[in-house]
């Protein structure tokens, strides 16, 4: 069974999802991220789903859940890079994924976490 | 219609879920659906498809190209189980109603993101599902 | 140029007409029924072709120049247009003209002599022919309309521009009808337009539109929640007196949803969010 990478970048833990995930991989993926916050201390976890062409229910239900577990642990849980035809289906579906915050890229989605200085986004070049 | 370009998938694991994504996938850019018709359509059949290994024990799935004679082209996909079949079709239709842990919007999500579903269900009798989706 | 032998037949066939009326005309509505199936009513139909039957006798008895022939071209032509706005086939609208040949002919009277039976020959086979000529038609007409939903498609796609309007901030004016259709591809359009330009807002503008169904405000509200969940914020400016009044209507509820008087009052608050301050240039 193919694991995802979790990559971690100073006190943040980065997930890119790049493959078509099976129920049992997001259920891991769901495990190792709850595993790496408690053992690193995270205060931030990205989730980058620019390659991800469906998010079904399971998949939408693990990003509700990494964020609940990762509140509680007093870290926040950002999916950046939705894309719009996933966001369309997603309401269509009835998903609203409360809870989880949102932001268009992955540099949006750092700058959330209070991260600047990777790349001076438009609001800093002001 | 004719069974030309029918693919048919048994499901009886998760990677056979993704199997059948995939599956759905090719078929609905063959048929040429907007970005936005062929991400419904592989989540609706990626719901199904669960569906079908986790409460009919596992069955298979068909997918065909539809054609509606006045030029649209569409795709088809049957989801059948022997499984336990479903008591109250009703009940299994309504948002957050679940027999097992998901959220319940399996069935009620997936038909809203087609253009036709039908089901056809009884206790002991197992499951069958169809659902198309036409370009537009 | 017509002769004295047609102009005979003619007035036989006007003869006809009047004296089996009831006979075909009952039948000449029986087989219109047929094909409309009950999206008309009997008693519209039998109203209506009794009305043609009358014209056509006249048109028995004056040929096809006389003013008979005027009218009841006028009355088709009314009837054509009526059917083909309830949504009936070019087919289904001729098989009303056609039907009174059968119908006439169920009711002929004769002898079974040969020169009969070679009539009923012809007209077996002509009504063979008539359904081809209706299949080409019907074909015909199928490719038009292709082609218009076609144009009407590519006039959608350039009717729905999305504009930037600052930094992160873009913005699509929406002028005119809006229907379900077309709703959609703003929000595709829309959507699509955040990830390319990396705006967090957008604000969508509705100060042209004159009216919205219940369908249409759920497609822009949909709109609102999927650009949500993609990581931006949606501004709804300029929805007029009589829109919010449907709104309300409606019981659509637009709950935690933006809304802003007009386009720049919904600039400003983009402006503010995204931290940009605005100086009055002052004179020394």
């Amino acid at each position: 069974m193919e694991r995802v990478p979790v990559l971690k970048i100073g006190d943040i833990l980065l997930v890119s999802i790049q493959i078509d995930l099976q129920d049992q991989s997001v259920l891991n993926l769901q495990e190792d991220l709850a595993d790496r916050i408690v053992a690193t201390g995270a205060r931030g976890v990205i989730i980058d789903i620019t390659a991800v062409e469906i998010v079904d229910s399971f998949i939408g239900r693990m990003f509700a859940t990494i964020a609940s577990i990762s509140r509680l642990l007093d870290a926040e849980t950002i999916v950046v890079g939705m894309r719009p035809a996933v966001a369309i289906t997603l309401v269509e579906l009835g998903l609203s994924l409360g809870g989880v915050r949102t932001a268009l890229d992955l540099e949006k989605g750092l700058r959330l976490l209070g991260v600047d200085g990777l790349a001076a986004g438009p609001r800093d070049r002001r | 219609m004719t069974d030309a370009g029918a693919t048919e998938i048994p499901i009886g694991s998760g990677d056979d879920v993704v199997r059948v994504r995939q599956a759905v996938r090719e078929a609905a850019g063959a048929a040429k659906l907007s970005l936005v018709d062929q991400t419904k359509i592989v989540t609706a059949a990626s719901e199904l498809a669960r569906n079908t290994l986790i409460y009919g024990g596992g069955g298979h799935a068909r997918v065909e190209r539809v054609d509606s004679g006045l030029g649209r082209a569409g795709i088809r996909i049957l989801f059948a189980d022997e499984g336990p079949g479903i008591p109250d079709l009703d009940l299994a239709l309504t948002d957050g109603w679940t027999s097992g842990n998901g959220l319940g919007l399996g069935l009620s999500g997936a038909r809203r993101l087609v253009d036709e579903f039908s089901l056809d269900s009884a206790p002991g009798a197992g499951t069958r599902i169809t659902v198309v989706k036409w370009g537009r | 140029m017509e002769t004295k032998q047609d102009a005979a037949a003619q007035g036989a066939i006007a003869e006809l007409l009047r004296r089996r009326r009831d006979d075909v005309l009952g039948r000449w509505v029986a087989i219109i029924a047929a094909t409309v199936q009950g999206r008309i009513t009997e008693r519209e139909l039998r109203a209506e072709t009794a009305e043609l039957f009358e014209l056509a006798v006249r048109v028995a008895e004056e040929g096809p120049r006389g003013a008979a022939a005027d009218e009841l071209r006028g009355a088709l032509g009314d009837l054509s247009r009526s059917r083909a706005r309830q949504g009936f086939s070019p087919t289904e609208i001729a098989v009303s003209v056609f039907a009174l040949k059968q119908a006439l002919y169920e009711n002929m009277e004769g002898g079974d002599t040969d020169e009969q039976a070679a009539y009923r020959q012809f007209i077996e086979f002509s009504a063979v022919m008539d359904d081809l000529g209706l299949h080409t038609f019907e074909t015909y007409a199928a490719a038009r309309e292709q082609v218009i939903a076609d144009q009407a498609e590519s006039l959608l796609e350039l009717s729905t521009p999305v504009v930037k309007l600052w930094e992160g901030i873009v913005a699509v004016p929406l002028i005119g009808t809006l229907d379900s259709a077309r709703t959609q591809v703003v929000m595709e359009t829309l959507l699509q337009t955040l990830v390319d330009t990396g705006s967090e807002y957008a604000v969508i503008d509705i100060t042209g539109v004159a009216a919205v169904d219940t369908e249409v405000a759920q497609h822009l509200l949909k709109t609102v929640v999927a650009a949500r969940l993609m990581g931006a914020e949606c501004v709804i400016s300029g929805i007029r007196p009589q829109i919010a009044h449907t709104i309300v209507t409606l019981g659509i509820e637009f709950g935690d949803i933006v809304t802003k008087a007009t386009l720049a009052d919904a600039l400003g608050y983009a402006l503010e969010h995204r931290g940009v301050v605005l100086g009055e240039k002052r004179e020394r």
